[in-house]
Order: structure tokens, then C-alpha cells, then sequence
């Protein structure tokens, strides 16, 4: 699935990985994540193998689909994860006002709409606070005054010194992550800034610079 | 820590359907109320039947809803999620197992309950082990039902193992021809399905004051297959998959 693929996330940085579906984004994000059988290659989290017990209290991850439990509501989606983490509720009930769901936190999830059950499912990874943050493709569907908070919060997290790695098939939210990995086929097509990246292809319009890169490696 | 918050987050599941709850709890029951009606003036058939029952509708009960449960656990993506927390695989079988066990104490209870009181079921021994008994095969319901979430994709093909499992263990536990008086092939089949035990346990209760070996020894065949089952269970969740 993914080729020759060497690539470094950095600590406390917000990477952005980029590419269509298929391209094989999910396939990364579950070999770091440690539950996805890797055939060949290292993937090393933290200093360790991915997926090695000591860094189940450190990985958070969102799967693209809401991975919550839709019979239950908000609040106990979020207290059991937290319960995991050996945490309490209020680490719960904070999670959830980050995610802007506290005024449905007493709701089934499978009562709420497409995005705000991947706000829940979003809330149940970042409640135990991890040092790796595994977000695929985490705003599909929300509103664009969410979206925002969202990345906003993304950003705060790196801050912080948490690694996040988020996936997307936008382009206008690459522009905010300090680096991306463009993904096609299984390939690395490019691993920078978003400003090397712009500068590379010779254009400000990231869909634009994608789309030149690829093309450079086809005409290659 | 995590396997009470597993058993609590099972629980509370349940406790959002009230339909299943009500299934649960209700179904033997009347299942052996139909059986008193069929009966009818014939105590001793009502007592041999129902007896057996109370080990059989649990189990059965048990085992589809688990299979179920661990099934949609795997197919919404849940598992996956949890198997990057610091959940073990047994927070999982067990919590599962104690959740649905409790369940199946008071499914066990009620159906126990009236059969006794409003039914007139009559047994030579105690009450509370026809109660230990039953519990115990609900128990081993839902162990088979998480190892048998494994080799199903989808729902569809979950409710398929009900009979595939439980039509067999029915047929040769000695219910419809003693199993003493079955072939050799057959006896030798029902000698490996842990209902043949269960039933043979209840029975030992229905002609016994006291508590027999045979008793204890079948009990302790029907929670070895608990045991063996779980661990097969635990064998097929994977952590990592393709």
C-alpha cells in the first residue's frame, strides 16, 4: 500500500497529511497508530514501536468515521474513554466543551448529526491529553465556525507540545499546518511547509501546487 | 479500573434499550408459561422440561445478544479505537462477561422465580442451584457468542450461528432421547457440547435433595467451556489487522 515511504512527524508541530481518498492516509495513520499490520518497515512513535503498550496512554486517535458508542450519550462516550486514561469527569465534561458539545452532552449520540458525532468521537481522543494526536480527516461535514475553532485548538495542542497529524482532502486547511505530507497512490510526492511546498510548484494556491507536483512526477 | 468502566459503559448501553431489556427478561419466562400451558396436567413433564429450559433459553438468549454486541463493537470501529487505549483484550471479554452475566442473573432469577411460584415447578433440590446452574450456561452463552463475533461480517450472518450453535446442543442434550439411549456417534457429539452438561446438572437438582457429584462435576465442565471459549475469543481479537 504505501512504497518506499520514509517520513518524519515532528514533536509539538501540527503535520498536515494531504491527499486524495485511497491514496493511502488512513493506511499511515493506523500503522502509527499501532493497529495496522505493517508487512515491511519500522514506524516508530515517541522512540518506540508503533503500537507497543507503553504508548496506548499517549496516542489519540479519530477514525473517519465516528467511532463512538451511538447508545450511549455524549458524557458517558466521553467518561468511559476518560476511565481508560484513569481519568475522572471533569477531564470528560472538559473535552466535550472543546469540542462545543456541552449543551448536548446529555444526548445519544446516535440523536446527533454527522458532524457533531465526529466532535464526539473527536472529544473521546482528546480527553486522556495525548502527546500524539491521529486525526483522520476530523472536520468533514462541521461548520465552517467550528472548523476553525477546531484547527484553532489543533494548533493550541502543538503548542502545548502535542504532535498532531491530521488528515484531509482539503486543501484550503493545509495552509494552516506547519507541514504536509502530500500523499498519492502510496507515494510521498512532497514532505515541507506549506511555503516550500507553494514555492516548489510556483504557485500561492496549494490545490494548484498539488496538482503541479503531480504532474512533475508524471512527466518524470 | 478499566474493566469496571467497561462493565459500567456495557450497562449503561443496555440501559438505553429498554426493548432489549424487556426482551431479555421476559422472553423465558413466558417461553416456560407456554410450556406449563402444554403441559397441562402432566407435572412431571412440565417439571423435567422446564427444568432443562431454564438452562437452555438463557443460554440461548445470551449468546445472540452477545454476538451481536461484539460484532457491532468490531464493525463501528469501536474496537479498533479501543485497541489504541490501554484496554486489555480481557477489560473487554470479561467486561462483556460480567455485564451480560448480571443480566442473565436477573433474566435466570425471574424466570426461576416464577416457575416456582406462579408455575408449580417442583424439583428435589434447591432453587439456588437451578439459579447457579442457568447463570452459569447464560455465562457460557456469552463467552461462545464472543468467539463466535469473529467469524461473522455482518449482523446478518451473526444470527446465523444461533442455529448453527444452539440447534445441535438442543437436539442431544438428552431432552428429546436420553442420551443414553442415543447411537454411539451421537452420545459421543453430545458428550463434547457443554449443554449436554448443563442439562444433566439441572436435572441431578430435579432428583436430588442435595447437591450430587455429578452435579458438581457437570457445573465445572460448563464453566471449563466458558474458559476454553474465552480464551478462543481472546485469540481472535487482534490489535493489529490487515
Amino acid at each position: 500500500m504505501l512504497d518506499g515511504f520514509a517520513c518524519a512527524v515532528l514533536r509539538g508541530s501540527v503535520t498536515g497529511l494531504l491527499g486524495p481518498s485511497g491514496s493511502g492516509k488512513t493506511t499511515l495513520m493506523r500503522a502509527i497508530v499501532g493497529v495496522q499490520v505493517v508487512a515491511a518497515g519500522t514506524v516508530t512513535v515517541l522512540g518506540h514501536p508503533a503500537g507497543s503498550p507503553r504508548l496506548r496512554h499517549k496516542v489519540g486517535y479519530v477514525t473517519q468515521a465516528p467511532s463512538v458508542y451511538a447508545d450511549l450519550t455524549v458524557r458517558e462516550n466521553a467518561r468511559y474513554f476518560a476511565g481508560l486514561y484513569r481519568l475522572g469527569a471533569s477531564a470528560a465534561d472538559r473535552a466535550i466543551e472543546t469540542v462545543g458539545l456541552t449543551g448536548h452532552a446529555g444526548q445519544l449520540v446516535a440523536n446527533l448529526s454527522g458532524g457533531q458525532r465526529s466532535r464526539a468521537s473527536l472529544a473521546c481522543a482528546i480527553v486522556g491529553r495525548p502527546e500524539v494526536l491521529v486525526l483522520d480527516e476530523p472536520t468533514v461535514g462541521q461548520d465552517p465556525l467550528l472548523r476553525d475553532e477546531l484547527w484553532a485548538h489543533f494548533r493550541r495542542l502543538a503548542a502545548e507540545g502535542a504532535t498532531v497529524l491530521v488528515s484531509s482532502h482539503v486543501m484550503d486547511e493545509a495552509g494552516r499546518c506547519d507541514r504536509l505530507l502530500l500523499v498519492r497512490e502510496g507515494v510521498l510526492i512532497a514532505d515541507d511547509t506549506p511555503a516550500a511546498v507553494r514555492a516548489a510548484a510556483g504557485t500561492d494556491d496549494l490545490d494548484q501546487a498539488f496538482l503541479r507536483l503531480i504532474r512533475g512526477r508524471v512527466a518524470a | 479500573m478499566i474493566l469496571v468502566g467497561t462493565i459500567r459503559r456495557i450497562l449503561s448501553q443496555l440501559r438505553h434499550d429498554p426493548r432489549t431489556i424487556a426482551l431479555i427478561v421476559v422472553v423465558p419466562t413466558l417461553l416456560i408459561t407456554l410450556i406449563y400451558f402444554m403441559y397441562e396436567g402432566r407435572p412431571g413433564a412440565f417439571d423435567r422440561i422446564a427444568l432443562s429450559m431454564l438452562g437452555v433459553f438463557p443460554f440461548t438468549v445470551m449468546f445472540l445478544i452477545t454476538s451481536i454486541a461484539m460484532l457491532r463493537e468490531r464493525t463501528s470501529g469501536t474496537l479498533e479505537r479501543l485497541f489504541t487505549t490501554p484496554v486489555g483484550k480481557l477489560d473487554l471479554l470479561f467486561g462483556y462477561g460480567v455485564a451480560f452475566g448480571l443480566a442473565a442473573a436477573v433474566q435466570a432469577g425471574v424466570a426461576a422465580a416464577v416457575a416456582y411460584t406462579l408455575l408449580g415447578l417442583t424439583t428435589a433440590g434447591s432453587a439456588g442451584l437451578v439459579v447457579l446452574i442457568s447463570v452459569s450456561n447464560a455465562v457460557l452463552g456469552v463467552a461462545l457468542g464472543l468467539l463466535c463475533s469473529a467469524f461473522a461480517r455482518t449482523e446478518f450472518q451473526a444470527v446465523q450461528f444461533m442455529p448453527v450453535v444452539v440447534a445441535p446442543q438442543l437436539l442431544l442434550c438428552g431432552l428429546f432421547v436420553r442420551r443414553d439411549e442415543m447411537a454411539g456417534w451421537l452420545q459421543a457429539i453430545s458428550n463434547v457440547l457443554p449443554m449436554s452438561y448443563s442439562v444433566e446438572a439441572l436435572t441431578e437438582v430435579g432428583a436430588h435433595a442435595d447437591a450430587t457429584a455429578t452435579m458438581w462435576r457437570d457445573l465445572i465442565v460448563v464453566l471449563g467451556a466458558v474458559v476454553v471459549a474465552l480464551v478462543l475469543g481472546a485469540a481472535t481479537l487482534r490489535r493489529r489487522t490487515v
